[in-house]
């Protein structure tokens, strides 16, 4: 029992990065109607927000300390960094520990002018061009992107941790009345799964409460009518580009201090939410996120060690067994609505 | 000649004539002089031209006749160097052998995941194949351990059995051979102040590569070839006329699978080693780029696109700082550094950096490929500036339809 309370909660925080992603993908792909390859590329850029913030941040001068010396017998050089010299120690300090949270106020307008950026400079011109085109430029621009951040940030991946008070892990099992420390999860990943709870939950209802997002559904549905009432739908359709790439960024930014974040994390995460919306359905953004959750939560519990026993090697595979056997009992995905990408 | 009509035949003997002079097409510049460094003419290089073009072939006959992007690819040629390397360890370090077990096995597997796979079409096709071959390339990392080696990567030993070979003499690991000759001497040719490698695994490469292509062509003309591309054109219609699209696109699949499985085979029986990295998905993405670069859909675009790729690979990994320093020291300072600083971007590290560009930049503005550039710059040269019309090709294979890519549309 616990061991699968334990999985499923593993299950949950990857679940969320992966729905996350899957949204924003689909989101795209509603409006859009082009196949993004570079989206993980944007979750990349999201998680390097956070990095870059966190590098800002510790900018710091050297003070010569002339009571003080190091070992050789020199004067020791003290690190102080720049915001603890303006705001003060305190508040400097607690800015600099809380920096992968502020980055998300940092990222969001980055990531919005990233997908702006993106759509109107580059994805505009391919939405009359076959799908193959698409996922073939957006995986040039994936290789583009990845191969800049390398250059301005390295191969290696950058630690960028969370801020001290949550670096703990939370005792689940006690609360629920098992033995002590049988079940403990790291508060981050807690947090990073209420934190995609909200986001979604905050999609879903800017979609579906307000005018906004009434006539972007309406666009979803049937974009050549919209546009014959006279509303400036490309207009809408590009805000909704650049409100995905915010999404994909923000899940990046939290993401950072489970998975320090390296040039090629993008990719990675790719081609399994490329799974993930399929199986989900193209298109549906509901379908998305379950399937998210639902990948997050299988791929956990196949890392089982009974599970492993019974089917050795199943943990690496499970996402593409179940992708493939949903693929083909359920051609649409799990939710996917009849019409779109068929022949 | 050959079955072949008389334009083919003339366009094969070409190929086959480039294809044999290349250890001195790749040789142009002097030894010791400053452009040294982009000859291309050594044997690692060409069998890799050689292989890869193979690769792309095979993929376009897949992706360029019926349209169905396969994300996948890769997993083909990761299978045939295992099957290639265990021939190998089993068997004897005869190549002929490696390389059928390695078309066979990878057929086979190609016949699995195709049937699987073709059930959908469009992204979905696409997702799939890309599904199944990071389910190999997992697979090869930790259930399979026995059969590839994980992550050392299948390798030679010396107390292999080789039934056909005998005991290993000696305590150095034998080489691959074809029927007694190694594939890795060769003879190397001073003239003209330049040093000629006529290798005998790039010469065993390209014979292979020049049969595939041979097969590629007939194919092409082929009443089967014309199914193909009635698959890519409009299933329903061919449908509605009686014919059934499975069948061709599965054999198709197949046969690419094959030509993957080939160039697989070579890689090991070029360099006796398989690993799971070669059928990573960035793999697969590779064989995309170059049948794109060179122009999907067409008879020598991919090789073009591979060798291309291959070359400039090899080229621009070299070019460092101290290269470019040299080239550019006729600037004034500052200017000379801003160039450098730029052009440092785009080489030696940066080389997927320009691929990435270069990539982005033909998908947009030259769907067809280089070929297709080519056919535009010599259609100037010939009629001047005049209006192109685009219907006027006499070749339809030879012009690539810009649009209609994947199948099911």
């Amino acid at each position: 029992m616990e061991t699968i309370l334990l999985q499923l909660l593993n299950g949950l925080d990857k679940g969320s990065a992966y729905a996350l992603i899957a949204l924003g993908l689909t989101l795209i792909f509603g409006t859009l109607g082009v196949v993004n390859f570079a989206h993980g590329a944007i979750f990349m850029i999201g998680a390097f927000c956070a990095v870059t913030l966190s590098k800002l941040l510790n900018l710091s001068f050297e003070t010569i300390d002339p009571e003080k010396v190091d070992f050789l017998g020199n004067p020791a050089k003290i690190k102080t960094p720049y915001v603890e010299a303006w705001f003060g120690p305190d508040f400097g300090h607690a800015l600099i520990d809380w920096s992968v949270p502020l980055a998300i106020l940092f990222s969001i307008p980055i990531m919005i002018a990233v997908g702006f950026a993106m759509e109107r400079g580059l994805i505009k011109h391919f939405y009359k061009r076959p799908h193959a085109d698409q996922i073939l430029v957006t995986f040039g621009l994936a290789i583009v992107l990845q191969e800049v951040i390398k250059y301005f940030y390295g191969a290696n991946p950058i630690s960028t941790p969370a801020p001290d008070a949550f670096k703990g892990s939370f005792d689940f099992g006690a609360m629920l009345g098992f033995d002590p420390n049988m079940i403990i999860y790291p508060y981050w990943r807690l947090i990073y799964f209420g934190f995609a709870a909200l986001v979604i939950g905050a999609v879903f209802s800017f979609l579906q409460f307000t005018t906004f997002g009434m006539v972007v559904r309406a666009g979803m549905a049937d974009r050549e009518t919209v546009g014959l009432l006279g509303i400036n739908i490309d207009r809408r359709f590009t805000i909704m580009f650049g409100l995905a790439a915010a999404v994909a960024g923000v899940a990046g930014v939290m993401y950072a201090p489970i998975l320090s974040p390296n040039y090629h994390m993008g990719m990675d995460f790719l081609v399994l939410c490329f799974v993930v919306v399929v199986v989900g359905g193209m298109g549906s953004l509901p379908g998305a996120v379950a399937a998210g959750f639902l990948l997050g939560i299988l791929e956990s519990f196949s890392s089982m060690n009974a599970v492993k026993s019974l089917l050795p090697g199943i943990d690496q595979i499970i996402i593409y067994v179940v992708a493939i056997v949903i693929l083909l009992t359920r051609p649409r995905g799990l939710m996917g609505k009849k019409g779109v990408m068929e022949e | 000649m050959f079955g072949l009509n008389k334009k083919d035949t003339s366009f094969l003997l070409i190929v086959i004539a480039l294809t044999m002079a290349t250890p001195i097409l790749l040789q142009p510049f002097a030894e010791g002089s400053e452009l040294a460094q982009f000859n291309g003419g050594y044997p690692d290089l060409m069998q890799k031209i050689a292989i890869f073009g193979i690769f792309a072939v095979g993929f376009n006959i897949l992706f360029g006749l019926t349209g169905y992007l396969s994300f996948g690819h890769a997993a083909f040629l990761g299978i045939g160097s295992y099957a290639a390397v265990w021939m190998m360890k089993l068997l004897t370090m005869n190549v002929i052998p490696a390389i059928l077990l390695a078309m066979i096995v990878s057929g086979l597997f190609a016949a699995a995941i195709g049937y699987v796979s073709l059930r959908r079409s469009g992204i979905y096709f696409s997702i799939l194949t890309l599904a199944f071959a990071q389910m190999s390339y997992k697979m090869a990392y930790s259930v399979l351990t026995p059969l590839t080696n994980g992550e050392t990567g299948l390798q030679l030993a010396l107390d292999d059995p080789r039934i056909l070979d005998g005991a290993a003499e000696g305590s150095s690991l034998p080489v691959t051979n074809i029927f007694g000759i190694a594939m890795n001497s060769s003879y190397k040719l001073e003239a003209l102040g330049r040093v000629f490698t006529f290798n005998v695994g790039y010469y065993f490469c390209a014979f292979i590569a020049i049969l595939a292509f041979y097969v590629a062509i007939r194919l092409f003309r082929s009443p089967f070839g014309m199914m193909l591309r009635a698959v890519k054109s409009n299933q329903q219609r061919m449908t509605y006329t009686g014919l059934d699209p499975k069948p061709y696109t599965l054999a198709a699949f197949v046969i690419s699978g094959m030509y993957a499985g080939l160039a697989g085979g070579l890689l090991a029986a070029m360099d006796p080693l398989a690993g799971a990295d070669r059928m990573l998905w960035t793999a697969s993405g590779e064989v995309v780029i170059m049948t794109i670069l060179g122009g999907a859909g067409t008879l020598m675009g991919p090789v073009l696109g591979a060798g291309v790729i291959k070359y400039l690979e090899n080229i621009f990994s070299k070019i460092n700082e101290g290269v470019l320093h040299d080239w550019f020291s006729f600037l004034p300072d500052g200017v000379e550094n801003v160039v450098i600083w730029v052009f440092a971007r785009f080489t030696g590290e940066g080389w997927h950096l320009t691929l990435g560009v270069t990539f982005m930049l033909v998908v947009t503005f030259l769907p067809g490929g280089l070929i297709e550039g080519l056919r535009r710059l010599s259609k100037r040269v010939k009629h001047g500036s005049q209006k192109r019309d685009k219907y006027d090709d006499p070749d339809p294979e030879h012009r690539p339809e810009p649009g209609k890519r994947v199948a099911g549309e």
